[in-house]
């Protein structure tokens, strides 16, 4: 039996451009270019090699956001993935993390599903709760935080670094995985895996597709509240001086100066 | 007074430092009370009495250890029934984050992460953040639920306040469902004898301009002058020069100490959302148009290799 694979992938504003917050407290997503989060494209990338190594699997990619998040969907389609599922809706505007991991656990389950790949968090909120959350909507294994995975004979194994161990993991399947930046560099897609890429399915559903009330989600339903938000003062000048032999001398000045030494 | 739950942090009985700064943040918004899973809750309830915690609730069950995060949230939720409290803190590693969001899921609660102060409000604790790679701050509280807040390190300076950190123990049932992710083996990591990277009060980072792993040892070497933590951005890291785990960035640790020195760094975005929030900012670097000397204090443009042993060299003289 084919082994289906989910991947949750996010569109982010770019982090090099000039972010900022919208009149409503949400992130600004119209005077920013969006991209596919950067720690997705490992997940989109370890689920190919999942798929790679079985001997029948399929992908399907998933997000949760406005219409240009199809530009998210279609880098990860022309990377190798076979079918994408774009949740797109007007009541999902300002939805917290607790909303969409509801939005995307109907989905998952909607489409079906063995395993779900998810990055170990998106580069704009960078919570990293997600895969968690998932799991526990979904009432499966969390296999997560992995710099290593792998799957055979209907389980999944992978390394997890934490901050005073590194733990090996393994669960049954059906699991929800995250994947780290150390899981190996994500392809560029082909010139001939973005041709393929337009012609993939890309399914379009709404919140009443997936049975969701709209006061569930949106920024009326989120659980948290942001009250404020100011631009970080600029730091003052500080002082710059060239080496001209004495650099670290100066350094050290400084540093006492400050009663670091 | 209402009762907060503190998840401590703590390797074999020994409470990690971002545990006692939870403690001094809980007690602005009410008292203490700590839940210590795994062995030698004895040995921890002593420094965590020191800091405030009146009650260290305590449960220890081989299902910790055996499987992945699930156990710990079905004890956190047996403690939360137990005490009915006002807020939840736990530590913003990867694991206390995913203890607070599946239990903020079962007890209907929203969920802040990477908080950097937290401070009583009149419709409960009000949450700051430090976001877009911390060129922006936010005040954020939970409008559903018991708020249930995770906070980075280095957020609060830890402050003494006795209290009876009596231990009681707390009934814990591991569901069937939270056996799930067995840990087949753990590998401790190997200490440095440095202190951790999160924690320290100085942190001494290498990037691209150190050129190499042999000569990491410059950077060591400074960093020890000082009793720093070493970090390596993600140049260094991708380039096989330093270990992940020292990694600072977006992708990395986030970090925020007194001082933070930046030698061979440009500051990249990525770089810059892990360390932008460290107090004083000291950058050395050869290139004088690089985006780090605009966040710094004081910065010196020069080759690393001549500065940074200079520095190390000053530093052990004024030390004596």
């Amino acid at each position: 039996m084919s082994l289906r694979i989910v991947v949750c992938v996010k569109y982010v504003p770019d982090a090099t451009g000039d972010r900022h917050f919208a009149e409503d407290l949400t992130v600004d997503r119209d005077d920013v270019d969006g991209l596919l989060s950067e720690l997705d494209e490992y997940a989109v990338e370890q689920a190919l090699q999942i798929k790679e190594a079985a001997d029948d699997a399929e992908i399907t990619v998933l997000t949760v956001g406005p219409e240009d998040a199809n530009d998210a969907l279609r880098k990860a389609l022309s990377m190798g993935a076979d079918k994408a599922v774009h949740v797109e809706d007007d009541d999902l505007h300002g939805t917290d993390a607790l909303g969409t991991s509801l939005v995307l656990a109907k989905a998952i389950e909607k489409t079906g599903y063995d395993l779900v790949v998810c990055g170990m968090a998106s580069t704009d909120g960078t919570m990293g709760v997600l895969p968690a959350l998932l799991a526990e909507r979904l009432n499966v294994p969390q296999v997560t935080q992995l710099s290593e995975v792998s799957v055979d004979g209907g389980k999944v194994t992978g390394r997890r670094d934490g901050d005073t161990a590194t733990e090996q993991l393994e669960a049954a399947l059906p699991a929800v995985v995250s994947v780290t930046d150390q899981s190996g560099e994500a392809r560029y897609p082909s010139f001939k895996g973005i041709m393929a890429a337009k012609k993939k399915p890309v399914e379009s559903l709404d919140l009443e597709d997936l049975e969701i009330e709209a006061d569930e989600v949106g920024l009326e339903g989120a659980w948290t509240k942001v009250d404020g938000a100011a631009e970080r003062p600029a730091r003052t000048a500080g002082t710059i001086v060239k080496d001209e032999g004495e650099g670290g001398k100066q350094l050290a000045e400084f540093l006492a100066g400050q009663k670091f030494i | 007074m209402a009762e907060v739950l503190v998840y401590v942090d703590h390797v074999d009985g020994a409470v990690r430092k971002p545990t006692l700064e939870l403690l001094t943040l809980a007690r602005r918004i009410g008292e203490p009370v700590a839940v210590h899973l795994g062995a030698k809750a004895e040995d921890a309830a002593k420094i965590l009495g020191e800091h405030g915690a009146v009650k260290v609730l305590a449960a220890d069950a081989p299902e910790f250890a055996e499987y992945l995060v699930a156990p710990k949230v079905d004890a956190l939720q047996a403690a939360y029934d137990a005490v009915s409290p006002a807020a939840v803190l736990l530590p913003s590693s990867a694991e206390g984050k995913e203890i607070a969001a599946r239990l903020a899921l079962r007890i209907g609660s929203g969920i802040i992460t990477d908080a950097v102060d937290v401070e009583a409000g009149d419709e409960g604790p009000v949450a700051t953040q430090s976001v877009f790679a911390a060129s922006y701050t936010t005040k954020s509280r939970i409008t559903k639920g018991t708020p249930v807040i995770t906070v980075k390190p280095n957020s609060a300076a830890p402050e003494a306040a006795p209290a009876a950190g009596t231990v009681e123990q707390l009934a814990v049932t591991v569901a069937d469902s939270s056996k799930g992710t067995k840990i087949v083996s753990r590998t401790p990591r190997e200490s440095t004898g440095r202190p951790d990277l999160t924690e320290a009060a100085i942190v001494v980072s290498g990037g691209r301009g150190v050129n190499g792993a042999e000569n990491f040892p410059v950077i060591e070497a400074l960093a020890d002058s000082l009793g720093a933590a070493v970090g390596a951005s993600r140049a260094a890291v991708d380039a096989g020069w330093y270990p992940h785990t020292n990694q600072v960035g977006q992708t990395g640790k986030s970090v925020s100490p007194q001082l933070y020195i930046a030698a061979g760094i440009s500051g990249a975005i990525q770089h810059r959302a892990g360390m932008q929030t460290s107090k004083t900012i000291v950058a050395i670097n050869k290139d004088e148009e690089a985006p780090i000397f605009e966040l710094v204090d004081y910065g010196v443009v020069g080759d690393l290799f001549d500065v940074v042993p200079a520095l190390t060299d000053e530093v052990k003289t004024r030390k004596g």
